[in-house]
């Protein structure tokens, strides 16, 4: 008997723009125990299925065209919202991909978590608090009493996202709907907050419906799995069969897609010795802090080199200095000691003026391609700034200039006149490093340029950043969190910790046989498939 | 708006200014408030050539009659044709609110975008300056103007300017704060930009939203400012007249010739209307998301 059983659920959106039918008569079932993985890539529909069920959709636009879902007896599909509220939160949870904004910032977490049992419950205020506490215990937070009176803004991203799952444990339901928990989460981090959520589960003996991009992920925790693209189930069924045999095109896409293995380095580029195209040594960035006198040093002493036409990696969790870093290299943040050298030229110290010339030379691609270009300035005006400014070019050249770097990137020449917001992700990421690319650069410095981006279209931009890396003879530093796309990647990488470089050395050499105990656990936190 | 002009068309991609352009005429209500004004701002230029009447030519035994053929609007109590007052008022109050909103917004927009742009100390200064002429009572500060200089139609606009630019200059700082750390601001720099051409080509454009519709605000502002102080005797003087003028002297006569408040109030509802469509137009053709659907 399942517990959640949901059939031929059709949603469409009613925009201006037209009808889009964003999920397409998609069922399947949870029973108690189990866990359904819902994999996908944006837009595919795996959220909406998950809103639908609780009546969390906008409506209008959102219509529910077809379907019904099954729970303890009821059709939730059907149920006015009245119903639904003694259902949401209460037998059904949901915890969402981002702990910071789903907590209240004006609110201690212990009340937070209490307000739903003297609301629903006409729990006594003391009983509720004890209870929390003991909940708080159980996910694992240390010195729960104190917790409970913490404000959100004091707990690091994984310790709020423990109480958003005491949140959503509360009201103890039977079914848990986890909508990519882990994503905004470092590896480490990831690793233990799946552990708690497959503890969790089996120990009250939940459904679990868990929605990730990250098939890795799904594959540890999933004994069913959905295949969804663009609103309709491609594959389900059984975890291991389908990542073992996948019998879709799509499916096998994905999985194909999922960097994997280590960059193929030829023997001409190991085999001679080649020159250092930057020299850093020493370097040292602080910041000042609000609530404290001691400035925070992000970057700490660090030394390191980039070889002419190599892509270093820079791997490190968040707030690790690895931005911080690959910033002050640029002289986009100002570091406060060492040196760095670009082919011997000091660039440290140099003021804005100063560094403007060789700004040409030193080029940067930014992790979030919807915050990177100017919402207001055409493709064709965003490539011709740099190209006007660098390589004096304008009229006739200047059109053709641009037109051969959109064709460099992959992009038609059609989309000159369009405006960032009419491209997707991975369109918006090849202008911005099109851009990049105008000044004809000699390093490029990426900054986490796929983190924001599908599995499958991450496989494109990294295939058009080794391609370019290649033709134009860059150096490149690669700076991100995913230690598998650095491995399929990068020729060198540097492990940073606390603003230290803990480890560095070829990729595989450092994949294979870490030697710090911080790289291991990082790589040991890695899901694999 | 002087900005605007600097860009041109471009060889292949169209500029901002032109897609903006563009965009707007498809926006019949904002297009019809710009065809309006531009219609209103003629006939005030035209006034001294296709009035009636002289804006001060009594005709005592006509004294306040309804709207006939002769007076289309009617007369005031002097017997001076109110159509021809309202269109000689429109050259005066149409002038001031335009002038010195561009006034306020040229200043304001600047200043506020180099506060907001250097942040830090610059900042903490300029805004302190905001908040000293903010405490200082301007109607003393203009009527010292006034006693000094004599009355002058051309101070007043700069006076009521300095006076309404510090609004503005809030607003423009505070989206230049949010927008400056924007990956696509470091993006700039990192192309090498210079900090004049990064606030201009990228700050500015994305900023331009809330300044519009704040300026489509502060025309009519200025326009009841103006009447005030032509009530106070420092604007504009008897005989001549501008539409904040006539609504006042329509007001103390609106029981026994209510078409005295009747039509100036007509010309200043309409004119804000038109300015408040246009401007909200504006702020949507300006926005390339908004206006593709």
């Amino acid at each position: 008997m399942p517990l959640l059983d949901l059939a031929h659920l059709s949603v469409s959106f009613h925009t201006r723009a037209g009808i889009v039918r964003a999920v397409d008569s998609v069922s399947f079932s949870v029973a108690p125990g189990e866990t359904l993985g819902i994999v996908g890539e944006s837009g595919s529909g795996k959220s909406v299925c998950c809103l639908a069920l609780l009546g969390l959709l906008p409506r209008p636009p959102a219509v529910i065209e077809s379907g019904s879902a099954h729970f303890e007896g009821k059709d939730l599909l059907a149920l006015n919202e009245r119903t639904l509220r003694t259902i949401r939160g209460r037998r059904i949870s949901m915890i969402f991909q981002d702990p910071m904004t789903c907590l209240n910032p004006c609110i201690p977490i212990g009340e937070q978590l209490i307000e739903p049992l003297l609301q629903h419950r006409n729990t006594r205020r003391r009983t509720a608090r004890q209870q929390a506490i003991a909940l708080l215990d159980e996910v694992g937070i240390p010195a729960p009493e104190r917790r409970y009176r913490s404000w959100p803004h004091e707990l690091s991203g994984g310790m709020r996202q423990r109480v958003m799952i005491a949140m959503a444990l509360i009201a103890e339901p039977a079914l848990l709907i986890a909508d990519e928990p882990t994503t905004a989460l470092d590896v480490s981090i990831q690793k233990q907050i799946l552990e708690l959520i497959k503890a969790i589960q089996s120990r009250r003996n939940l459904g679990l419906i868990f929605v990730s991009h990250d098939l890795a992920v799904v594959r540890n925790l999933a004994d069913q799995v959905l295949v969804m693209e663009q609103g309709r189930a491609v594959e389900q069924g059984a975890a291991e069969p389908i990542f073992n045999r996948p019998q879709q095109p799509y499916t096998q896409k994905l999985l194909a897609a999922i960097p994997r293995g280590s960059k193929t380095t030829s023997p001409t580029e190991t085999a001679q010795p080649v020159a250092n195209l930057l020299e850093v040594r020493t370097l040292t960035t602080r910041f000042t802090q609000a609530d404290s006198k001691q400035p925070f040093t992000a970057v700490n002493s660090v030394d390191f080199d980039i070889r002419q036409g190599e892509i270093l990696g820079l791997v490190g969790e968040s707030g690790s200095g690895k931005s911080t870093l690959g910033r002050s290299i640029l002289n986009l943040v100002r570091p406060d000691s060492g040196s760095v050298r670009l082919r011997g030229q000091q660039l440290m110290g140099l003021n804005r003026r100063q560094m403007r010339p060789l700004r040409a030379q030193l080029q940067m691609i930014f992790q979030d391609p919807y915050a990177s270009l100017n919402p207001r300035m055409s493709v064709f005006a965003t490539l011709a700034e740099p190209l006007r400014l660098h390589r004096a070019l304008k009229g006739e050249p200047l059109a053709s200039a641009v037109g051969a770097l959109l064709e460099d990137v992959g992009l038609p020449p059609s989309c000159m006149r369009k405006y960032p917001h009419e491209f997707s992700g991975g369109q918006r990421q090849r202008i911005a490093i099109g851009r990049a690319l105008a000044s004809q650069p000699t390093l490029v410095v990426a900054d986490e340029p796929v983190s924001a981006l599908d599995v499958s279209i991450q496989k494109q931009i990294l295939e058009l950043l080794l391609r370019l890396v290649a033709r134009h003879n860059l150096s490149m530093l690669f700076i991100s969190h995913d230690l598998a796309v650095v491995r399929a990647l990068c020729d060198r990488v540097l492990v940073m910790h606390r603003g230290q470089i803990v480890e560095q050395g070829p990729t595989e050499a450092v994949w294979t046989a870490p030697r710090d105990p911080y790289t291991r656990a990082l790589i040991a936190a890695v899901p694999r498939l | 708006m002087t900005v605007m002009q600097a860009q041109t068309a471009r060889p292949a991609g169209r500029s901002l200014w032109a897609d903006a352009w563009a965009r707007l005429r498809q926006n019949r209500l904002a297009f019809g408030g710009l065809i309006f004004l531009l219609f209103l701002m003629g006939l005030c230029l035209l006034t001294p050539w296709i009035a009636p009447y002289g804006y001060a030519e009594q005709n005592l035994s006509m004294g306040a009659t309804p709207p006939s053929a002769a007076h289309w609007l009617g007369t005031d109590i002097f017997g001076r044709d109110l159509l021809t007052r309202i269109l000689y008022g429109g050259r005066v109050s149409l002038a001031v609110g335009l002038v010195a909103t561009a006034v306020a917004a040229g200043i304001g927009v600047l200043y506020g975008a180099l506060a907001g742009y250097f942040g830090g100390r610059v900042d903490a200064v300029m805004m302190r300056v905001v908040d000293t002429l903010y405490a200082l009572p301007f109607m003393i500060f203009i009527i010292l103007l006034m006693l000094v200089f004599g009355r002058n139609l051309l101070l007043l606009f700069l006076a009521i300017g300095a006076v309404e630019w510090l609004t503005m200059a809030r607003i423009v700082r505070g989206q230049v704060q949010a927008l400056k750390n924007m990956e696509f601001v470091e993006a700039a720099v990192s192309l090498g930009l210079s900090r004049w051409t990064i606030i201009r080509r990228h700050l500015l454009p994305n900023a331009l939203g809330p300044v519009i519709v704040y300026a489509t605000l502060t025309v009519p502002s200025v326009m009841l400012f103006e009447a005030f102080l032509s009530f106070l005797g420092l604007g504009i003087q008897p005989p001549r007249s501008s539409w904040g003028l006539l609504i006042s002297y329509g007001v103390e006569t609106m029981e026994e010739y209510p078409w005295l408040l009747i039509f100036p109030g007509l010309a200043l509802t309409g004119t804000l209307f038109a300015l408040n469509f246009l401007g909200d137009g504006l702020r949507d053709a300006l926005d390339v998301r908004a206006a593709k659907d």
